[in-house]
């Protein structure tokens, strides 16, 4: 089925730059949603503040785009709320992972059925290009003329860290891994953390010399593998790309049910 | 049938009445003196298999209320200062998208960690102007137990009717206080549902155009219509905007549907004002030490009287007018460094009339404070 009977195409043209990455997540994601043939009806998309954020407005679920960092937050309370609905929450690196750091891993710690999606291009692109907990050491962006000396988060391992039950990586070169690991993660009863690393040639490219969106999709091929592969072992500097936890544990809206269970018959 | 009574806290109170409102849904941080709301909270919710959350701070506590409002639920959180300031982000979100929710924010004496224990009235302003940008607000208070329990309802019922979060302002000592609670039968106090559009499935939904009245009926996520919320100036569908037409449209609607029905909003009570030569104008715990003073001095023959308003935002500022016409002296009683008493000061005419009886130590106010202030104002000396 085409998936734009999933887009609120009176709201087009969207505010993405040409060649950003996050066309191509949103592309990938409304195709495993719509390959699960999930009723839009029960779909809940909560997003924050950024670039990425701004992928709420398109969809055609219902959609609440919040505050900067608190996406995870308001999307506790819909899903604990209305446990049958399915919440997905597209965040930033910097939205998810600065500003939203602590409730991301307090997220990963309680285990309630949400998919977070950390759209990961490492720099603030709406406000101009400064640098993120995710850009890493070495990096040319506005706040950091004479390079970034920050050291970055692993959002693997600190998903893993915090309990969250699904974890996978990829990239928007591979765009085929995207709709499997969402399609994955949105099937799995617990909290589920998919990582795309995405290209923003505007800020972070241009200043770091990493050239135009094809070659910064280039490079998501170059330099990233399969978890476990050979590649890895001749390369460890290689970024693994795959499903690092996929484990069922209790989820929270059904001990919840419980809890109540418990106190209604006490 | 005698009606049940109980000698409980304040906050209690709180909990009780917010059940009586209809509320299903509660998320809190802990943080003193506010905690037992969140711990009774805590207990009743599953019974009647309402949701509880205990989160990972204030933010997250009125971010998550404010999603399950929009499912359907009556929402709350409850706070003190510190965890107050946190939140004013989140209030301000919940204006914007016009999201129905109460904020309980239990007074203490600040800045900053302050005075955790002990009683304050600091935070009248932080309600009104805590939030940026140009906005209106409701904010309700009580001084006792019985009166709490009816303000809470009305929060609920406010927040429903007006499509707006509604803070309720209590402070550590009526909210640590036991007295006795008649508990209200169902039905005593009117309780307002939700507002939800009729429009059928499959037509277009405007979840942000007002109706004619000026409210808006919802939808609730996961129903029928799918819709955008957004805390970004945003057209009739809930989309993002900088369209100039619009966005005066929207700051008007959010500033007159709470601005034009300020008499609506209004709730006091009043004490002797009738004849009164000095008017006390007090709320929240500090009405119960004006009260005192009024009664005392009223067995002795003089002509005191005192105005205990309810709703503070927005500031009954006609009602204000009207009471102290005929009064030579206005003596405002609060545990503050002077805030009601600004907004006395712009309602009345001739604000030299208008003076400030108030301590800020922590301990609470007592009616000597007060006779001492109204001795220096009678020209008697203390």
């Amino acid at each position: 089925m085409a998936i734009d009977q999933y887009l609120r195409k009176r709201f087009f043209p969207h505010i993405w730059c040409a060649g950003c990455g996050h066309g191509i997540v949103l592309n990938n994601m409304l195709r495993a949603v719509d390959q699960l043939q999930i009723n839009q009806n029960e779909m809940v998309m909560v997003s924050g503040i950024g670039c990425s954020s701004r992928i709420s407005g398109y969809v055609d679920f219902h959609s609440l785009h919040t505050l900067h960092g608190r996406a995870l937050a308001f999307a506790t309370g819909v899903k604990m709320s209305q446990p049958n609905l399915t919440v997905i929450c597209p965040m930033g690196d910097g939205d998810a992972l600065a500003i939203g750091g602590n409730h991301f891993i307090h997220a990963c710690r309680r285990n309630m059925d949400l998919t977070a999606i950390v759209m990961n291009n490492r720099i603030y692109g709406m406000t101009g290009g400064q640098f993120s907990p995710l850009s890493g050491t070495g990096i040319t962006a506005t706040t950091s003329p004479q390079k970034t000396i920050d050291r970055e988060f692993d959002i693997i391992s600190l998903s893993l860290a915090s309990g969250a039950t699904f974890v996978a990586r990829t990239t928007a070169y591979h765009y085929k891994e995207i709709t499997n690991y969402i399609k994955e993660a949105l099937q799995h009863p617990g909290f589920s953390v998919v990582e795309i690393l995405s290209q923003c040639p505007t800020h972070f490219g241009r200043r770091n010399k990493q050239g135009d969106a094809t070659e910064m999709l280039q490079r998501y091929r170059q330099n990233t593998t399969s978890i476990g592969s050979e590649a890895k072992q001749k390369n460890p500097e290689l970024i693994e790309r795959g499903i690092f936890r996929q484990e069922t544990a209790p989820e929270y809206c059904a001990e919840y049910a419980e809890l109540i269970n418990r106190a209604q018959q006490s | 049938m005698r009606q049940r009574t109980e000698f409980i806290q304040g906050n209690e109170t709180c909990v009780r009445a917010a059940l009586y409102a209809g509320l299903d849904f509660f998320a809190g941080y802990p943080i003193t003196p506010s905690s037992e709301i969140t711990e009774h909270m805590a207990a009743h919710l599953p019974r009647i298999g309402g949701s509880f959350l205990q989160m990972e701070d204030e933010i997250s506590s009125l971010c998550s209320i404010i999603g399950a409002s929009l499912t359907g639920h009556k929402v709350m959180t409850a706070t003190s200062g510190p965890g107050f300031s946190l939140m004013q982000e989140a209030l301000g979100f919940a204006v914007m998208t016009e999201i129905p929710c109460v904020i309980a924010d239990v007074q203490r004496g600040g800045p900053s960690t302050g005075l955790p224990t002990h009683g304050s009235q600091g935070d009248v302003y932080q309600a009104r102007w805590g939030t940026q940008g140009d906005h209106a607000i409701i904010s309700l208070t009580a001084s006792n137990h019985q009166d709490l329990f009816a303000m809470t309802v009305e929060a609920f019922n406010m927040a429903e009717t007006f499509r707006t979060p509604v803070v309720l302002l209590l402070d550590e000592i009526t909210g640590h206080m036991r007295e006795p609670l008649t508990l209200p039968r169902e039905g005593e106090i009117p309780v307002i549902e939700r507002l939800r559009t009729s429009v059928p499935e499959g037509v277009d939904y405007h979840p942000y155009l007002p109706r004619e009245d000026g409210r808006l009926p919802m939808s609730d996520f996961g129903g029928k219509h799918r819709y955008n919320v957004t805390g970004l100036y945003h057209d009739m569908w809930g989309f993002p905007t900088t369209d100039p037409k619009v966005i005066h449209g929207l700051i008007h609607h959010l500033m007159d549907k709470i601005e034009n029905h300020a008499h609506e909003i209004t709730r006091y009570r009043e004490y002797y004002l009738d004849d009164a030569h000095t008017v006390l104008i007090s709320y929240g715990c500090s009405a119960r030490t004006a009260l005192h003073v009024v009664t005392s001095r009223r067995r002795r023959g003089e002509k005191l009287g005192l105005l205990e308003i309810q709703s503070l935002w927005p500031f009954p500022a006609e009602l204000v007018r009207a009471k102290c016409e005929h009064a030579h002296y206005i003596l405002v009683v609060e545990m503050n460094m002077g805030q009601v008493v600004h907004e006395v000061k712009k309602a009345v005419q001739d604000p030299e009339r208008v003076y400030l009886a108030n301590r800020v130590d922590g301990e609470f106010i007592t009616p000597t404070d007060v006779r001492n202030i109204m001795r220096l104002v009678h020209g008697r000396g203390v």
